[in-house]
């Protein structure tokens, strides 16, 4: 990836012309993680379901799709399995632990992908102008007019669901937010003066838009991120509640689909891996909100 | 300029503006088609049973299959502009009726949903936006928070426990009372009944959207100062809020509700499967099962064209909130 | 003597953290006009918001009496305030592109007013607006009363706050800053318009700005504020004849420059060296740190606003010779 190359090549060399990043931000950050308890919850329950993702092999070892006691047992009955079971027997705990590894994993990636590719296109759109931008806005149209879901369901169908094609369909299909977002940035980056600056001292573009112009973009990228690792854990969600997810793996929205044949009953099945999924989408929630305030103080909209 | 005339430019720009999305979003889906494994004659040939190489090069022959890519698009703009999208094995019956005849139900959900959206969202936001900062605000933030943090279909399940099975108010699957031969207001209060869950539960994340961004963007008018001015005229507050900012801060929540619609859409399919709705939702989920490429395409372009057409409606809405969209 | 339209008495404004508005007091008579003139940031601007109760969130009044037409504004309940804006006391805002409704025509805009206090229909609203906006010197009236905003330029908006303002025939108008966001040669027009309206419609106004040739060419009489205090009340020609406070006599030589009166119009009132000192300074004079004429005295407490002649008054303890009375309050 050209960016990447120029970020390499460059790092020894000259530093950027101008920095208008404030120089306290880390201060800043540590003060609002003080000052903004509902960052700090959310953060404090983003690094829990984190630990528990991460340690759900030594909690819960073993798979977790085995049967292990009797079937339909409701949360409290045997505190072997505090949580109780599913229609076949199997470890609702354990479920949502190792289903927690793969919530993020596919949001984390699938995020990933689709700012990368979102950054590509936005960098390039805003930077260049004309008829790049021409060309690349109409693209992030298309894809921002077609409904996301349905255009992951298709993708996903075409190639056959894992969790790695579910991470990728998520993050192309998610790319266009970060795009425009992007795009906007660089074209109001793009006149400024120590872009200016940095044009008339001979830079490369590809130099410019990697050391001068993206910094200065990021701060309203990375707020966006925990939006789309929450969008993308809710997609995920969706597509293996509908039995398009990864076949081979525990998901938090499987379980939910699974559980749902026994809804008129035993309701806590449905109930808990989504209360799973609403607490780690609103901490993101919460942390993005967080960083917005901490990062563009004076931000009216979203 | 006349309200009219406004509007016939905004639609003509805005008609304008949409064809080369249209022709692209054309583009994706005979693209996404092309990357199915297999093409018609393997699923032909699959249903025969068997078939020899030639009987497989004549079907590919007749189907186009044969031709250069180039070709083969132009063919499939051709059949679109004709309507035809094919042929549905699965179902027996050529997509565009199979698509047409869910269509409405898909789009009196989508309906239901968008203004259920819209106005509990933006009454939720201006109640937050009017108690800035005091509880009744702090409260409702923590619920639109929730709202926006749980997946839709979670809340419509969570809902036929609660209203369905807890309380038996309201039934949980289909969009009418079958076997009965309902007219006139009982016909309508049988469908509304049907339609109250799913459209809640479809729009529970965009009512959160529309109540984050109507506080956010009222306290913005608030601070503006042609409410110092409005206020310096003597007005009520009531007067105030209701004349002068809630058209203000419409202008940004039009806006995202436009960028929504298609996330609204592809909810759907979802709610859709939670409630047994018979819509094109489900349609493309039933396609995806059947591995029927051609439905499960056509969906995806029937709803994307929804979505352009859509937005030319809350362009025509935006145009009319802000008289200077001309300018731009 | 005649009484004054209003008089703002020991008026002092606080945010949260800082007080911006000390004890201010001055009057306004019917018909005249008064400058109200200082520096930015030093709390004119918040004084005239204040006066109308639109103080930005956060701001309070602290203590102090706002005696307008017989109501004491400070106290004053919502309702009386409501009938009192717009109609006997109306405000025309600095920056004319946003103190417009973006989204409404203006016509509608004047015409609310006077629905509003007067209780007029809809149809002789739309006349009385259409006569205002000839008044105030936009052509074509009847067709443009339906444009919004955007069709009209800085000075032709301006045009239409003045419409609105004085649609009900106020008794005091209060301009902030009436023309510092348009272009010099707008400036006068503006200007010479509110005067002429000023003297047809029989109404005062109290104009917020800092320019002193705006106050030289359109005042009657003067207020300057420096850091949240008044520091020197006269009528105008005394006041450039001799002024009195240090602060002022920094301004009036820093503005007349060499070539005397006829460049005052373009300069600011920051060209005294130094910088403004906050306005929540406490101890002593707020100018002393930059006063060339400061004794020890002045950083003990600050001086009151004492007459020197009937009508200028000054609050220094140097000029007005009151080292040793004890300051009040």
């Amino acid at each position: 990836m050209p960016l990447e190359g120029a970020l390499d090549r460059s790092a020894d060399a000259a530093p950027p012309i101008a920095r208008p990043l404030a120089r306290g931000r880390s201060g800043r950050l540590l003060r609002a993680c003080v000052t903004n308890p509902a960052f700090l919850v959310g953060l404090m329950i983003l690094l829990t379901v984190v630990a528990v993702a991460l340690l759900a092999p030594w909690l819960y070892p073993g798979d977790p799709q085995d049967m292990v006691a009797v079937p339909a047992m409701w949360p409290g009955e045997d505190w072997e399995h505090p949580l109780g079971t599913d229609s076949l027997g199997r470890d609702v705990a354990a479920g949502l632990a190792h289903g927690a590894r793969v919530s993020l994993l596919v949001g984390l990636s699938a995020a990933a992908i689709g700012l990368t590719i979102g950054t590509v296109v936005g960098a390039s759109a805003g930077y260049f102008g004309g008829v790049v931008d021409n060309a690349l806005s109409r693209l992030t149209e298309v894809f921002q007019t077609v409904p996301t879901f349905l255009l992951v369901i298709v993708i996903v169908a075409i190639v056959q669901p894992a969790a790695s094609t579910i991470a990728l369909a998520i993050g192309v299909a998610a790319w266009p937010t970060v795009a425009r977002l992007v795009r906007a940035q660089f074209r109001s980056l793009r006149e400024a003066d120590f872009v200016m600056a940095a044009r008339s001292l001979g830079y490369s573009s590809p130099r410019i838009i990697a050391m001068e112009v993206l910094p200065n973009a990021l701060p309203p990228v990375i707020v966006t991120t925990s939006v789309m690792v929450a969008n993308a854990i809710l997609t995920e969600a969706g597509l293996s509640f509908l039995a398009m997810g990864d076949p081979n793996l525990v998901s938090w929205g499987s379980m939910i689909g699974d559980g749902r044949s026994l809804l008129r009953t035993e309701w806590f099945l449905t109930a808990l891996p989504g209360a799973a999924i609403a607490l780690t989408v609103l901490s993101l929630n919460l942390v993005g909100d967080g960083l917005n305030d901490i990062l563009n103080p004076r931000s009216g909209l979203a | 300029m006349t309200v009219l005339g406004r509007a016939g430019r905004t639609l003509r720009r805005t008609a304008w503006q949409a064809l080369p999305t249209t022709i692209g979003i054309i583009v994706l889906c005979f693209f996404l088609l092309k990357m199915v494994p297999g093409d018609a004659a393997d699923v032909i040939a699959a249903e025969a049973g068997s078939a020899t190489a030639e009987t497989m090069a004549a079907l590919r022959a007749r189907f186009g299959l044969d031709q250069p890519l180039l070709t083969q698009l132009l063919s499939y703009l051709d059949n679109l502009v004709h309507l035809r999208l094919g042929y549905s094995a699965r179902f027996n019956m050529p997509v565009s009726d199979l698509i047409l005849a869910r269509l409405p139900n898909t789009l009196l959900l989508m309906l239901a949903a968008m203004i259920m959206a819209l106005v509990v969202g933006i009454l939720a936001g201006w109640v937050m936006a009017i108690f800035a900062n005091r509880w009744p605000d702090r409260l409702l933030q923590v619920v639109v928070l929730i709202f926006y943090s749980t997946p839709g279909f979670w809340i419509g399940l969570m809902a036929i426990v609660l209203f369905s099975v807890k309380l038996g108010w309201l039934p949980a699957n289909g969009n009418m009372t079958l076997g009965t031969d309902l007219t006139g207001f009982a016909l309508l209060a049988d469908r509304a009944q049907y339609l109250v869950l799913p459209s809640l539960a479809l729009a529970s994340f965009f009512i959160a959207v529309y109540a984050r961004l109507t506080r956010a963007s009222m306290l913005e008018v608030q601070r503006q100062d042609f409410m110092r001015t409005a206020a310096a005229k003597g007005l009520h507050p009531v007067t105030m809020q209701l004349h002068h900012a809630l058209r203000n801060a419409l202008i940004p929540v039009t806006t995202m509700a436009g960028l929504h619609l298609g996330n609204l859409l592809g909810g759907a399919v979802v709610i859709e499967t939670v409630y047994g709705w018979p819509g094109m939702g489900r349609l493309a989920l039933e396609a995806v099962t059947g591995r029927d490429f051609n439905v499960l395409l056509g969906v995806l372009l029937f709803s994307s064209l929804l979505v352009i057409l859509a937005n030319v409606a809350i362009d025509l809405l935006h145009a009319w909130l802000d008289p200077r969209i001309e300018v731009q | 003597m005649m009484y004054p339209l209003l008089r703002v008495e020991d008026l002092t404004i606080g945010f949260p953290a800082a007080t911006v508005v000390h004890e201010v007091s001055f009057e306004v008579f019917p018909g005249e006009t008064m400058a109200l003139v200082g520096e930015s940031g030093c709390g004119k601007s918040i004084t005239a918001f204040a006066l109308m109760r639109l103080l930005p969130p956060g701001a309070r009044i602290l203590r102090g009496e706002v005696m307008f037409d017989g109501i004491n504004l400070v106290t004053a309940a919502p309702r009386t305030l409501r009938d009192v804006r717009g109609r006997t006391l109306s405000l025309i805002l600095q920056e004319p592109m946003t103190s417009l409704n973006p989204v409404l025509p203006i016509g509608m805009q004047i015409a609310e007013v006077m629905r509003r206090h007067e209780g007029i229909g809809k149809a002789a609203a739309r006349r009385r607006s259409v006569e205002l906006l000839e008044l105030v010197g936009v052509t074509d009236a009847q067709r443009r009363y339906d444009d919004f905003p955007h069709h009209f330029s800085g000075g032709m908006r301006q045009r239409v706050m003045i419409a609105m303002a004085v649609a009900c025939n106020p008794k005091l108008l209060i301009a902030d800053e009436p023309t510092t966001a348009l272009d010099v040669t707008i400036q006068a027009q503006v200007l010479d318009l509110l005067d002429s309206l000023r003297r047809q419609l029989g109404m005062a106004v109290l104009l917020i700005t800092h320019d002193l040739g705006v106050v030289a060419q359109w005042a009657d009489r003067v207020t300057v504020m420096y850091a949240g205090r008044v520091v020197e009340q006269a009528p105008v020609r005394p006041f450039f004849a001799s002024p009195r406070h240090p602060y002022a006599r920094g301004l009036l030589d820093a503005s007349v420059g060499h070539d005397g009166e006829a460049h005052y119009t373009t300069r600011r009132l920051n060209e005294i060296p130094g910088s403004v000192a906050s306005a929540a300074f406490e101890h002593g004079c707020p100018f002393a740190p930059r006063c060339p004429v400061r004794i020890d005295a002045c950083r003990l407490s600050s001086p009151p606003l004492v007459a020197l002649v009937p009508e200028h008054r000054v609050a220094c303890i140097v000029t007005a010779g009151t080292e040793h009375v004890p300051a009040v309050g």
